[in-house]
């Protein structure tokens, strides 16, 4: 491979969290971990079907950064969402219903993998067009301005999506407007097979937005306290009032794209590098160092998540499937119900 | 002699063959390069004809579509990829506002010699953004011309006269059909095939399914149950969805006098209703019982298989439409 990216060094520093807050943070990169190691196992086994993208790697960003909102805030997140749902609050029950496409799921197992949604946690959803979210998010960061809300929509997107013109016009209209929206990017170097180097001709995102005249700063994607501490500064700026604001996280996708990838694009090496660098492993020792961590206690978390997992499951197995009769439900509001 | 392939290796090897063939020829698009195109439509090529004519393009759909415009005026033969029909939306105004208007709008001064593959339709449970069949909207643009490769043959023999067409082609090809397989003529290296009339697929006499793409081997599929109940179901596959090849369509009207047009479209302003009304205004009295259609249901196309199903065209949908025109 003619383009290479080096994972950077191990994370280091104190970790500034109290154990309770440590805890729920790698209790999440856990129940994530494991949700998608059991999507993946039940892909295989033809319960998930059509496309299914792990977050696998990339555990810290969403939930060092979801844990930096608020209930009251907007989240719009992309088909490599699984995560993002989960950290926001739906159940896993609801998110693995829906990968099997039961009524139970989130979206009655109309949406799938991609398609994750939650009117109650404000998750407006798994969009599956590239750069489809950011206008989306500008548009409801613009309610909330207009409405004098305290809320602070957070729109997640990929290093592909940068390239697409809603990107950048999803930019210009927040920075013009000076609309509450934390723009988080989640680069992993990739674009499905393209490497970053081959589809931007400024690499370094950052200058992008910024000539959108907006802040925007950088933080390791692998390591969750810088996401998490990097967040939660971004998010009280907008929150105040300051306009958008870009946050990119450095990240790395462990697994393949979706479940069709060969990965002809990238070294077998440059994957390894990155694993030693997998953000629970690096984040389990640096507390075990301090001593906030024992191996009992993260048997015990990891257990659960495993158990949360099994039940997930069997709440998806027991679900039902919607009525075909019902399939026309939805597609605009039944008269009856209409103004 | 024939030899048997799969629409996969006719595709790859029709644009390997332009590719040899013609320098002005590159394939342009998302992941075409080294993740060796997003269906392994051009696995190989990259190594074979290098990065300036198998170029890796950035997510930015309308840019290199329109850039792909430019260097078709520029003299080049370009084959711009669009991953999906789904994402050609993206793309949408540099088709219609600059690659099907320049050459009338120029006053004939600026044809746009351009071929766009892009990848159509439901049956992979993808959920409703990755679901669509837009070609009706296509089909309804003058200017350009429209493709829908359904067979083996012509998979592997569009592409040629759709590269030496002077003006916009557009080429669907059905995710449902890359595996199929079928028999090929071995013609040496003349594969190319008409890119201007329908083909009867199947020979009736009791009822004509008008259809394309895929929903052809669903349309033959029908005829075949249809076959065992004693009705001779005739299959004509459209292949060019504009120009419409009216002659074929009124012959198979007035042979079979009874008819059944069968597209995964949405059936509100889909490509089915311009072929019943083309038949209503020119074939009417040929009739012997009204035209029906099998399309889409009007629904986004749902994820859960068995809704996915309910939502498009089958084979037992087709026979009971057509069983219907007897009753
Ligand atoms: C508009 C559009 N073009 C192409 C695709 C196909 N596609 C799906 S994901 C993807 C890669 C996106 O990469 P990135 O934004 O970096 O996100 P990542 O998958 O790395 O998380 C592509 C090309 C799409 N879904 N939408
Ligand atoms: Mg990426």
């Amino acid at each position: 491979m003619d383009v290479e990216h080096h994972a950077p060094p191990p994370p280091s520093g104190p970790v500034p969290w109290d154990k309770d807050f440590a805890f729920r943070l790698l209790a999440d990169m856990l129940r994530i971990r494991r949700m998608e190691e059991k999507s993946a196992e039940l892909y295989g086994a033809g319960k998930i079907r059509g496309f299914l993208h792990l977050y696998i790697g990339e555990e810290a960003v969403a939930v060092g950064a979801l844990h930096a909102l608020q209930p009251q805030d907007n989240v719009v997140a992309t088909y490599r969402e699984h995560g993002h749902a989960l950290v926001r609050g739906l159940s896993m029950n609801s998110i693995m219903a829906e990968m099997f496409g039961k009524r139970e799921g989130c979206a009655k197992g109309r949406g799938g993998s991609m398609h994750l949604f939650d009117a109650a946690t404000r998750f407006y959803g798994g969009n599956a067009i590239v750069g489809g979210g950011l206008p989306l998010a500008a548009g409801l960061a613009l309610a909330a301005k207009l409405r004098n809300e305290d809320r602070v929509t957070a729109c997640f997107f990929g290093d592909g999506a940068v390239a697409e013109g809603a990107f950048h016009e999803a930019l210009n209209l927040a920075a013009l407007w000076k609309l509450p929206v934390l723009f988080c990017c989640e680069n992993n170097l990739y674009g499905m097979g393209t490497a970053i180097e081959r589809a931007e001709a400024q690499t370094d995102l950052c200058v992008k937005a910024g000539s959108y005249g907006m802040a925007a700063l950088s933080c390791d994607g692998m390591d969750i306290v810088d996401v998490h501490e990097k967040t939660r500064e971004a998010a009280a700026r907008v929150r105040a009032g300051e306009g958008p604001l870009f946050v990119e996280y450095r990240t790395y996708r462990f697994r393949a794209h979706s479940m069709f990838d060969a990965e002809l694009y990238r070294a077998k090496a440059e994957v390894e590098e990155w694993k030693t660098r997998g953000p629970i492993h690096t984040f389990t020792a640096r507390l075990k160092a301090e001593g906030k961590l024992a191996e009992e206690e993260f048997l015990a978390l990891d257990a659960a998540a495993m158990k949360e997992v099994e039940d997930a499951v069997a709440y998806a197995e027991a679900g039902s499937w919607e009525p075909v009769e019902e399939m026309l439900a939805d597609v605009t509001t039944p008269p009856e119900a209409a103004p | 002699m024939t030899r048997r392939l799969s629409y996969r290796e006719a595709m790859r090897e029709a644009m390997r063959e332009a590719l040899q063939n013609d320098p002005r020829v590159f394939l342009m698009g998302e992941d075409v390069g080294r993740y060796g195109g997003t269906y392994a439509f051009s696995k190989g090529f990259l190594d074979e004809f290098g990065p300036e004519r198998i170029r890796d393009t950035p997510l930015s759909e309308l840019g290199f579509v329109g850039a792909g415009i430019g260097a078709a005026l520029g003299g080049l033969r370009p084959i711009v990829e669009v991953m999906t029909v789904n994402f050609s939306l993206l793309a949408l105004d540099q088709i219609v506002n600059s690659a099907a208007l320049l050459r009338h709008m120029s006053g004939g001064q600026f044809p746009v010699p351009l071929v766009i593959r892009m990848c159509t339709g439901a049956g992979r449970q993808l959920a409703a953004q990755h679901s669509h069949s837009f070609e009706g909207w296509y089909a309804h643009i003058p200017g350009i011309k429209v493709l829908a490769p359904a067979t083996i043959e012509d998979a592997r023999g569009m592409l040629a006269p759709a590269l030496a067409d002077p003006d916009p082609v557009v080429i669907f090809e059905h995710c449902g059909l890359f595996n199929v397989e079928g028999e090929l003529p071995d013609n040496g290296d003349d594969c190319a095939v008409d890119i201007a009339s329908a083909k009867v697929r199947r020979a009736g006499k009791d009822v004509a399914i008008i259809t394309y793409g895929g929903c052809l081997p669903k349309a033959l599929a029908a005829a075949e149950t249809l076959a065992q109940d004693g009705i001779s179901a005739e299959v004509l596959d459209l292949r060019v969805l504009r120009p419409l090849d009216d002659a074929a369509i009124a012959a198979a009207v007035a042979k079979c006098r009874r008819v059944v047009v069968v597209d995964e479209n949405w059936k509100s302003g889909g490509l089915a209703a311009e072929i019943v009304a083309r038949i209503v205004e020119h074939a009417f009295f040929e009739l012997d019982a009204p035209v029906a259609r099998v399309c889409a249901e009007e629904v986004p196309i749902p994820y859960a298989k068995h809704l996915e199903e309910a939502a498009l065209p089958q084979p037992d949908k087709i026979v009971a439409a057509v069983k219907g025109l007897f009753a």
